[in-house]
């Protein structure tokens, strides 16, 4: 069964991809819509940084991390000037880390549901005089509505099953640090299998559901046609 | 004195052949990561003097125990501790009267900045840093020492909440050297240049103070027919081999 510390580890781990998800939707947003409307050649790098935690190993990424937020790092040496201290080995880190790891999963979907908008419903909301802001809540959000949904469900599911770039950055320190994917690798080294297959295969679980809710009952793939 | 002219033909032949045939085998091993750099230069060594070959594959020693129990092909396993070895003849992998202490592990508390760690560890008990890095002593032999060293010192539960953990001794070194922790207990194979700690500051623990650390090698059962497997664990005793394990800082038993 699962012990106090397996708890623990599931109640950070739900933590920690509720803030990331919340923060990569407040910076995905903006950044999925400038991708789609914008016309800057710096569109195409952009793009490219968004999508580069696809291909990159997470060992990669974390490792990075681990000497840009550390002491000699450039973002170490900023958190350092404002008093925050470094970042690796706290929850704040984790949070960094998680938001850069998992956002093409948030940016993506959102660019998808915003492109397939088209100008038409944009055009019709100007000529009825509404502000581009007030154009963006109320045309824009109710159609990509799908595109939300996916991005939240699948940034959050991402979050929960990072493990490469957690184990860099982290320092497996218990409630602050130690998620659920890095717990199971702990079993798993230590050979208690029978621990570890109680989260492995909750995990398992989870992540099917969420991915079954979303293609069977949302049908994902509709986002981009739902407007013909 | 034909037939036996023909006898001799025959024996040269064949032994030839089996000389050819051994000439060629190779063995294929599991070795703990630690182990990487000496394991590198004794396959090395291995080949040159006896025909076979090695083909090393590094990992934890953990995550072998479990490949090696859902049919991974390693004939050799160089484990980074003595229990998995155990673990292994005890599910019926491995060879029991094969295993032996190929090394044994030296502790070390080591810092990057120069001058930063003394010689005898005070600054264990002097505190002044957030951060202590060390290998999950669970899963790692070098991180369970660590933890008998500061239980030992009576400083483990001051310095407790600082820990910072590698899931090996190669993370915790990335935590030490890239600044992220102060100082940390690592093996001395790690940082050892020319006989001495190459860079930054250290403590080499004397082994009396810590749990030993005894890195110990097995055969496998799947190695037992490959005569390429005995054959490296048997050179792994030799003097040759001794002394490269010696010059990447390990000790070794009977000394």
């Amino acid at each position: 069964m699962l012990n106090a510390a397996d708890i623990d580890t599931l109640w950070l781990t739900f933590k920690v991809a509720s803030i990331a998800t919340v923060l990569m939707l407040l910076v995905g947003t903006p950044l999925a819509w400038w991708l789609v409307r914008s016309q800057s050649r710096w569109k195409g790098i952009c793009n490219a940084l968004v999508a580069l935690p696809l291909v990159l190993p997470p060992s990669v990424l974390g490792f990075y991390l681990l000497i840009l937020m550390g002491p000699q790092g450039v973002v170490g040496r900023i958190t350092t000037e404002l008093g925050l201290g470094t970042l690796p080995f706290t929850f704040a880190g984790l949070i960094v880390a998680s938001v850069l790891y998992s956002l093409p999963f948030v940016v993506q979907p959102l660019q998808a549901a915003f492109a397939a908008i088209g100008e038409r419903p944009l055009e019709a909301a100007a000529t009825l005089r509404a502000s581009p802001v007030d154009t963006f809540f109320s045309v824009v959000v109710p159609l990509a509505r799908h595109g939300f949904l996916t991005a939240t469900i699948l940034g959050f599911a991402h979050t929960v099953g990072e493990f490469g770039v957690v184990l860099m950055v982290g320092g497996n320190i218990p409630d602050k640090t130690r998620v659920v994917s890095v717990q199971i690798y702990n079993h798993v080294e230590a050979l208690e299998y029978e621990q570890a297959h109680w989260l492995a295969g909750g995990l398992l679980l989870f992540s099917f559901t969420i991915l079954l809710f979303m293609y069977g009952v949302l049908k994902t793939p509709v986002t981009s046609q739902s407007f013909k | 004195m034909h037939v036996k002219t023909l006898t001799s033909i025959g024996l040269s032949l064949s032994l030839l052949l089996t000389a050819s045939f051994t000439q060629a085998a190779t063995t294929l091993v599991a070795v703990a990561s630690n182990f990487t750099k000496p394991m590198t230069e004794i396959a090395a060594a291995f080949e040159k003097t006896t025909g076979h070959s090695a083909n090393l594959s590094f990992g934890s020693s953990g995550k072998f125990v479990a490949q090696l129990e859902n049919g991974a092909p390693f004939e050799v396993f160089l484990s980074a501790d003595d229990k998995n070895p155990k673990k292994l003849v005890q599910s019926g992998f491995a060879v029991a009267d094969s295993q032996f202490t190929y090394a044994i592990g030296k502790l070390v508390l080591w810092s990057a900045t120069p001058n930063y760690v003394d010689e005898q560890g005070k600054i264990l008990s002097k505190g002044g840093f957030k951060h202590l890095a060390l290998a999950d002593p669970k899963l790692a032999p070098y991180g369970a020492a660590a933890v008998s060293l500061m239980q030992k010192m009576g400083v483990y539960d001051k310095l407790q909440p600082l820990f910072v953990q590698g899931e090996n001794i190669a993370q915790t070194q990335q935590f030490i050297s890239t600044g992220n922790a102060e100082l940390g207990f690592l093996a001395l194979s790690q940082v050892i240049e020319n006989g001495k700690i190459g860079s930054g500051s250290g403590w080499i623990i004397p082994a009396d103070q810590h749990k030993p650390i005894l890195q110990d090698a097995i055969l496998l059962k799947t190695g037992v027919e490959n005569p390429a497997a005995p054959a490296l664990l048997k050179f792994l005793k030799s003097l040759e081999a001794k002394a490269i394990i010696k010059k990447y800082g390990y000790d070794l038993s009977g000394q």
